[in-house]
């Protein structure tokens, strides 16, 4: 319990230079970007694959770091609003014959208004008691999307299955090459979009609420309005990434979005570092990769060798990926300055 | 001169009447009247425990009164919610300093303004032209108040690294960014030594002066109230004791009995 609330405190700590360190400078951001266009042109389908669930995973991420970075609310609830978005788009899809593109802005808009109303009750709570209230939607979830009500949408406990998309006007490259262009584009839309606005007097009202509500409140901030909007926004954003999610994967099936998942994007987010955006992606492949890390070090005690690993980065870089990059910055500077 | 603005002078700036703050059985004021009128320094003293703060939470609507109302140019601030005192022009610093610990003063002083400005979350998110433009008005205006407080070289720095005294300005800074009427200053010479003080007296007749606005200064610094109110209400067990210029107020017997006398003089 006290180890969850530490981290919001360290975390404040960490959102020390606002305006610099929220986000990349130029030169990084296009050296990255370069890396992600060029990645998939030298690898194999399977790989590719998996660079799209990277995005799509540092998608969520992000979209939980807006949430606990930039308005200091906690979610292990974000999984739920994952599988609304996956069998929104799943459902469209499938059951309304929309076009995938089409169906990821309708996710997103429902897991805002999903979230956005989530937030009303959750006004009342904070810190441990979002996170287990948040929990609590996690948990539910599964369940409910099981539910024999709603089994001819959903496909009950069979899921859906969705069908993958070709690359359009006759572009010549594989479906899964195209999917990851463009799970790219839309994740960097998001990326610019989310910088802007942390950035913005939305963006800043949410990190006053965060620092302190009562000073938030006394220059003017509807503390009520921007911490639900806040979680609306994360919703939707997660949403989206939940719908490029069931594209990518295929399929749908309710227990593909168990609490697991949001606690795995919980950890994707301290590992990248709270509140630092660049950061989600790096947490993003700590999730998808290292889990396959472990496995190759012994099969037989991965979850063991996992923990290890994750021991070993909360313990050495407790401020997750932006330490690192803070790290390397100043050997950068270092190596200039001789 | 219209009706309306016949109407409107007529009015004090703020008017505070018969307010009375009980909490559980404790009567914390007890039917406090006073006026402000535009352009006043108003110091409200008394001993600990007076009932300064919890009338100064009363106006910025922290608390809300059992009886009594409090009203902005005639017109009751009561009915509002927190939030939405200081669209009215009720501008605060707080008693203990309350920033935004990780954001840096140019961010502080920005959210300063947030009453003063629009956005939505779309506009904000694709960064429209008019959200731009409105950015740049208010970087310049925030720049222009950090020029006047002198916090020009630490824009950039985070506030909670900052010296307490600096950081009592960034908060002035963030108060005065909204353009408030009235501005109310909760024990701004707290924490600061004899030159500090001096300092901050001065600086706030200038803001009085050159910013044109009603200052509202509860203060345990007897000198510095005395030196630069116009008007001061002494308070003592949540009741008004005394009420009139510094120099009334200072050799009025029933002040001295409760607090100069046996304190500060």
């Amino acid at each position: 319990m006290s180890a969850i609330e530490e981290t919001v405190t360290e975390a404040a700590a960490v959102e020390a230079v606002p305006k610099k360190a929220m986000t990349l400078g130029y030169g990084t951001s296009l050296a990255v970007l370069v890396l992600l266009i060029a990645v998939p042109l030298l690898v194999k389908n399977f790989i590719i694959f998996q660079l799209t669930m990277l995005l799509i995973y540092a998608v969520a991420v992000l979209a939980l770091n807006i949430l606990t970075g930039g308005s200091g609310q906690f979610s292990l609830g974000q999984s739920a609003f994952y599988a609304v978005g996956a069998y929104t788009s799943a459902i469209l899809m499938e059951h309304g014959g929309i076009n995938y593109a089409l169906t990821l802005p309708v996710a997103g808009v429902i897991c805002f208004g999903f979230g956005f109303l989530f937030g009303q009750p959750a006004l009342r709570l904070s810190g441990v008691y979002l996170a287990l209230a948040t929990f609590a939607l996690a948990t539910a979830m599964p369940q409910l999307l099981k539910l024999g009500a709603f089994e001819y949408w959903t496909g009950g406990v069979q899921g859906l299955v969705v069908t993958k998309p070709d690359a359009p006007f006759g572009l010549p490259m594989s479906q899964d090459m195209w999917l990851y262009y463009f799970t790219l584009a839309i994740s960097l839309a998001i990326y610019i979009f989310s910088v802007n606005l942390l950035r913005s007097r939305s963006g800043r009202a949410f990190m006053a609420i965060r620092d302190n509500e009562i000073a938030a409140s006394a220059m003017g901030i509807d503390v009520a309005l921007y911490k639900t909007l806040a979680f609306g926004v994360s919703a939707g954003i997660t949403g989206v990434a939940g719908g490029l999610g069931a594209i990518a994967v295929q399929f749908v099936a309710p227990d593909s979005y168990t609490i697991a998942l949001a606690i795995s994007l919980f950890l994707g987010m301290v590992v990248g570092g709270v509140g630092w955006l660049p950061g989600s992606i790096v947490g993003s492949a700590f999730i998808i990769f290292v889990p396959n890390i472990a496995e190759g070090i012994s099969k037989g005690l991965s979850g063991a060798v996992f923990g290890v690993l994750l021991f070993l980065v909360i313990f050495l870089v407790p401020h997750g990926a932006r330490q690192g990059a803070i790290v390397v910055q100043h050997l950068i500077g270092k190596l200039r300055g001789n | 001169m219209t009706q309306a603005q016949l109407a409107h002078e007529a009015y004090p700036l703020l008017a505070v009447r018969d307010v009375s703050v009980v909490f559980g059985g404790i009567v914390a004021l007890n039917g406090v009247s006073f006026d402000m009128q535009q352009g006043q320094i108003l110091g409200l003293i008394g001993p600990n425990g007076a009932g300064k703060t919890t009338l100064f939470n009363c106006l910025s609507r922290l608390y809300q009164p059992s009886s009594g109302d409090i009203l902005m140019e005639g017109q009751s601030i009561l009915t509002r919610p927190p939030h939405r005192i200081a669209e009215i022009g009720i501008g605060r610093t707080f008693q203990n300093v309350a920033l935004f610990p990780n954001l840096s003063v140019l961010d502080n002083v920005r959210i300063g303004t947030h009453s003063r400005t629009n956005s939505d979350i779309i506009s904000d998110s694709l960064r429209l032209a008019w959200v731009r433009r409105s950015e740049a008005e208010l970087n310049k205006r925030v720049h222009e108040i950090l020029g006047y407080l002198d916090l020009e070289d630490v824009g950039h720095v985070t506030v909670s690294g900052l010296p307490f005294g600096t950081q009592k300005r960034v908060e002035l800074a963030r108060a005065l960014a909204a353009d408030p009427k009235i501005l109310l200053l909760d024990e701004p010479a707290g924490g600061l030594n004899h030159e500090e003080v001096h300092v901050l007296g001065d600086l706030i007749r200038r803001i009085r002066d050159e910013r044109k606005m009603t200052i509202l200064l509860v203060e345990h610094h007897m000198g510095l109230v005395m030196s630069i109110a116009d008007h001061v209400v002494a308070l003592n067990f949540g009741r008004k004791l005394a009420e009139g210029t510094p120099a009334a107020v200072q050799s009025d017997p029933d002040v001295i009995k409760a607090y100069l006398g046996s304190k500060d003089q």
